[in-house]
């Protein structure tokens, strides 16, 4: 056993990511008190070369694929399909920050740094294969995003938002964490794999309180962190709080992490229970969509209108979670691919419109600007018909993808209310769009300046992948297939 | 016969082109560049169609194209599929020929607007969606087309951006047509279930041997959510409401998209659609009712307008109806006929309409024309032949596809010849009221009235002559036999001579109330008081649908949703929890809202509930 503890070469390959974003976010760190003022973002521009040298340590894990460090990771193709995403979420995010930081002038290497740390958690998170390393992996991940949400120290809006999510959150991952002890004292082990095999081996009707309180338990934390009903609530002000750029960071990188944490534990710690669980996540998943939409009808703040309509995004890909099946998997993995583009694009588009102290918030101020700015008002279009679901956008196969996988498991009710559902969402997404072409310009957008390049780069970047995969889905959907194949 | 490929994929693609150059570079090039490539690139998709069924030949089968592969994951696997066949032939040359002209109006029509390269980008486009939903071989390739015209009619609607009420008439038309997709998607998905394939062939091939569903089965529940998936796009009761709205768009997008086009596409995938139709009779039995319905009630509505263009944009929805009567009733190929002559004819009256605004600099109320005859002669000469079209006149367009309908419909059911007979008569009462208030008399504006220039009167005059001659040159019926048998039953002579006594019943009453003696209107107005104003509001439908689904939607989400949700259900259980969190208020209340703790307080709720559920009560 003692020599097991010394991490072999294969353990620190298939560790790549993590080293690297580790290793430059502390470099990051370290120069940060060495570079001058108006250098600063530099060190972001050291982050954008960590972040793409971190996909290619994705790339060099995946060649070589199996457990690593005592079973605890495992690099298999839904970890690797998640790395990419949450790293490629960093690298957006990190694009659309220039120039907001610029702007508050608050540039400074700690945001960058922070960025880094918090997708390495997300990349442990995904390739965790054991409890307690997920759970690690989930902190790492967070506290960096609590800090994140706060950043603008002297803003009262980023203090409210980083205390409200750092104190939810972190009674929320409580319940997570009480979860893990639970499975641990029914089965023994904190090991996915060996839970699976514990419970498929055994006959669990005397464990059966201990499993399904512990599912129980496990599932208050998931959904809390992917703002699933009831453990929505924080989601709406913690994103109008936070700075627009990091409210783009936390609605699709640690999102997609936790939905993928979520999927791998359910689909092969709890598999067993499938029938126990399932209506649970089936009722949250239409608790979910029904809230997110009809709140998201009421909101003028269009950050607070984006969270909802997260929310109501996270209740379709439950629907696919519900699913309980291979091809729901991969409705999930093609979902928060589409999604993570559409959404990262039009919170670009926001933080580009916000302008300085995010003085410009509300849906009203958009007014005009397909006028003013046709090319930020035709992209962030495109962002709003692809949440919609239209189809040549992403938002449609995601949608069809998530429904048919419903559909597959005879969860014919929730399919019928989630496309109802999504037939409403329409309204408030339109809304938007016809502020920007059909009302009078205003005072709003008499001043605005050509979004900056790294924006620039984010809106136009996003829509093309959102149309790519809208018109050529299979490119991301075969790939998602193959690696949907979770190890039981 | 296997046919050699004909490159189908040309005849969308040459619109997105024009719409891309046009969209990307347009606004850098002069207007009359502009307009060649808009309306080169239609014509160039027709002229390809012409050649492409030449290549064909008699199209005995259906002519399919492979492409590529879109999607294969499990047991689904959708190619992106273009296929013609005999029904595809006749939508094709509607579309890109009626396309064709509407885009070489537009050219003079919208020379003194703003945004004239944003406005031929939008129509190409959707030029290239229309093509599309035609050509496509699976339903989802239809879907794709289906959403995209329902876009390009967005923007279009909506294209005179300042106007506060085009804004909100293209929002309405774009979420009316989402509650129709919602049909259209689930029939997508049920379909899916049963047939494991979206594939015309596939699903058709599948449903041919099933038995005619004497209750209520799966076929039926398809077929009925295609149908709200129509009745959506076609502007059927109860969806409706958007097209009159839709109005507010420039007047060659009425004639192209709410009247000859995308309106028809319901129909289109209703006929598409028969062979899971036919063996769904109670599905068939609410399409002819829901479609005859529709034709009565928007014709009387029509009675009553004074907007010129209102009083079309009824008419279209009242003419729609009857294309679903002619479904419903298992006359398919009579519903494609008069798409066919409808498009004729109702494109050449809203494109002479937007002539007469034209000439007016943008009046559109009756009551302040009159007397134009002499004023803008050849105007009225094209839309005199419009006039006689729809109002049913033998040996016009509109007699013949009206006629079969109306037969088919007796053989059905009598009492729903007779409502279509009487429809038929409101129908030539309103468009010649419309004619006679527009035309005859003395003139009651205050413009001065010019003729359009040639761009705009050349196409009027090439639909003329279609009007007039098309439903006798075309025997639509004749050519679809391979895929719509004829209906048996005699030609009976008797009904056809009421139907068109009833269409000159129609004109005559108008000459009486609009010519011959002007004041009787009005006293009729009068005398029927309550009535009159009920058609005149077009049956308050607008305002009870406002009061009944939307106001309840938006209020109730936001009372219930943040008031009870967000402030009652959570405070209240926190007061309810009370003192222990109150200790912390303090602290809690530096932020604006306080409620960290109520958040708390709900996160253990659910956890309890979700315990409770999953720990508790799940043991075997």
């Amino acid at each position: 056993m003692g020599d097991n503890f010394v991490p072999t070469a294969a353990d620190m390959t298939r560790f790549l990511p993590e080293l690297i974003l580790t290793v430059i976010g502390t470099l990051i760190m370290v120069l940060e008190p060495l570079t001058r003022e108006e250098n600063k973002s530099r060190l972001g521009v050291i982050a954008l070369a960590g972040l793409v040298a971190a996909m290619w340590g994705s790339a060099v894990a995946a060649a070589d694929p199996g457990t690593a460090f005592n079973q605890m990771l495992i690099v298999d193709g839904f970890g690797t399909f998640f790395r990419f995403l949450c790293i490629g979420v960093g690298i957006l995010t990190v694009l659309a920050s220039f120039a907001y930081l610029n702007r508050e002038h608050a540039n400074s290497g700690e945001y960058y740094a922070l960025i880094l740390y918090s997708i390495a958690g997300q990349c442990v998170m995904v390739t965790a294969n054991e409890l307690i390393m997920l759970f690690i992996g989930l902190e790492i991940s967070s506290i960096a995003s609590y800090v994140l949400a706060g950043y603008l120290r002297d803003d009262k809006r980023n203090n409210e938002s980083a205390l409200k999510y750092f104190l939810l959150g972190s009674f929320a991952t409580a319940f997570l964490l009480y979860g893990i002890a639970w499975i641990y004292g029914g089965t023994g082990t904190t090991n996915l794999t060996e839970i699976h095999r514990v419970l498929t081996n055994r006959d669990i009707a005397p464990l059966a309180g201990i499993v399904g309180t512990s599912a129980a338990l496990m599932f208050v934390g998931f959904a809390f962190k992917v703002a699933a009903a009831p453990f929505q609530i924080w989601a709406p002000d913690v994103y109008q709080g936070a700075p627009a750029p990091v409210a783009a960071f936390l609605s699709a990188g640690p999102k997609a992490a936790a939905f993928a944490i979520f999927l791998r534990v359910y689909l092969t710690a709890f598999d067993t229970i499938a029938d126990r669980w399932q209506p649970i996540v089936v009722v949250s998943a239409l608790a979910t969509m029904i809230v997110g939409n009809f709140a998201a009808l009421q909101q003028s703040n269009i950050k607070r209108l984006l969270a909802y309509s997260s929310i109501a995004h996270a209740g379709y890909v439950m629907c696919a979670i519900a699913a309980h099946s291979q091809i729901g998997t991969q409705a999930v993995m093609f979902y928060m691919v589409s999604y993570a583009f559409m959404n990262v694009g039009a919170f670009a588009a926001v933080t580009h419109f916000a302008r300085q102290g995010e003085r410009y918030v509300n849906t009203e101020d958009l007014a005009g600007l397909g006028v003013r700015q046709p090319a930020t008002a035709a992209l962030l279009t495109v962002f709003l018909l692809s949440l919609i679901g239209v189809p040549l956008t992403g938002g449609f196969f995601g949608k069809f993808y998530v429904f048919k996988a419903a559909l597959d498991a005879n969860l014919v009710w929730l399919t019928i209310l989630g496309l109802l559902n999504s037939a409403v969402a329409a309204y408030y997404y339109l809304r938007i769009i016809v502020v920007m072409y059909f009302k009078e310009p205003g005072d709003s957008t008499a001043n605005l300046q050509p979004p900056a390049m790294g924006i620039q780069a984010v809106l136009w970047g996003s829509a093309a992948a959102t149309l790519v995969l809208g018109i050529f889905p299979s490119w991301v959907l075969d790939y998602a297939g193959r690696s949907a194949n979770l190890v039981k | 016969m296997e046919h050699a490929s004909q490159q189908l994929w040309l005849i969308p693609l040459l619109p997105l082109l024009g719409f891309l150059i046009n969209g990307l570079f347009g606004r850098r090039f002069p207007n009359l560049l502009v307009g060649l490539i808009a309306v080169g690139t239609v014509f160039g998709s027709f002229l390809w169609v012409v050649k492409s069924l030449q290549a064909l030949g008699a199209l005995e089968h259906a002519h399919v194209e492979h492409y590529y592969t879109w999607l294969e994951s499990g047991n689904l696997n959708i190619g992106v599929d273009l296929m013609i066949d005999r029904l595809t032939a006749v939508m094709l040359l509607v579309v890109t020929g009626i396309g064709t002209l509407i885009h070489i109006y537009a050219t003079g029509y919208m020379s003194h607007e703003g945004g004239f390269y944003r406005f031929f980008a939008y129509l190409n486009l959707f030029m290239f969606f229309m093509l599309t939903l035609v050509l496509g071989a699976n339903y989802l390739m239809v879907f794709v087309g289906w959403e995209g015209v329902g876009l390009c009619s967005y923007l279009l609607i909506g294209f005179y951006t300042l106007k506060k009420s085009a804004g909100d008439a293209a929002k309405k038309a774009f979420i009316v047509n989402r509650i129709g997709d919602f049909g259209f998607t689930l029939a997508m998905f049920l379909m899916f279930v049963h047939f494991g394939s979206f594939d015309f062939k596939t699903v058709f091939d599948k449903v041919a041997p099933m038995a005619v569903e004497q209750t209520a089965g799966p076929l039926t529940w398809i077929a009925l959510l295609l149908f709200v998936g129509a009745a959506g796009k076609s502007a059927q009761i109860p969806l409706y409401v958007w097209l009159p709205d839709a109005m507010e768009g420039p007047t060659p997008v009425s004639a192209l998209i709410h009247a000859a086009t995308m309106v028809t596409a319901g129909v289109y995938m209703v006929a598409r659609s028969s062979v899971i139709f036919l063996r769904a009779p109670e599905a068939m039995d609410v399409v002819a009712v829901v479609g005859l319905a529709t034709a009565v009630m928007a014709a009387t509505i029509g009675l009553a307008q004074n907007d010129i263009k209102k009083v079309f944009a009824y008419s279209t929805v009242s003419q729609l109806g009857y294309m679903f009567l002619a479904c419903g009733v298992g006359a398919f190929s009579a519903g494609i006929y008069h798409v066919v002559t409808h498009a004729f004819f109702k494109a050449l009256l809203f494109l002479g309409a937007g002539s007469v605004i034209h000439a007016l600099e943008g009046e559109q109320d009756m009551r302040h024309m009159g007397g134009l005859m002499s004023k803008i002669p050849i105007t009225f000469a094209v839309l005199a032949c419009a006039w006689v079209a729809i109002a049913g006149v033998p040996p016009f367009a509109g007699f013949y596809s009206k006629d079969e309908i109306l037969l088919a419909a007796h053989h059905h059911h009598p009492w729903m010849y007779w409502v279509g007979v009487a429809t038929a008569a409101m129908t030539a009462f309103y468009v010649s009221r419309a004619m006679f208030m527009t035309f005859f008399g003395k003139y009651r504006g205050h413009h001065h009235p010019h003729e359009s220039p040639f761009v705009m009167w050349g196409p009027l005059a090439v639909l003329a002559v279609l009007s007039l001659a098309g439903g006798w040159y075309f025997k639509i019926p004749h050519f679809l036999e391979p895929l719509f048998p004829l209906a048996e039953g005699a030609h009976d002579e008797t009904l056809v001579y009421i139907s068109v006594a009833a269409g000159a019943a129609g004109i005559g009453l108008a000459w009486l109330f609009y010519v011959a003696s002007p004041a009787l209107p009005d006293s009729i107005a009068n005398s029927l008081g309550g009535l009159y104003k009920l058609v005149y509001n077009k049956y308050f439908v607008d305002e009870a649908y406002n009061a009944a689904i939307v106001n309840p939607l938006v209020n109730g989400s936001r009372s219930l949703l943040w008031r009870v949700m967000d402030a009652g259900v959570i405070d209240g259980a926190v007061n309810g929890v009370g003192s222990l969190s109150r200790s912390i208020g303090g602290f809690v209340r530096l932020f604006q809202s306080g409620n960290i703790r109520s958040y708390a307080a709900w996160v253990t709720l659910g956890c309890v509930a979700v315990l409770v559920a999953l720990g508790m009560a799940g043991g075997r």
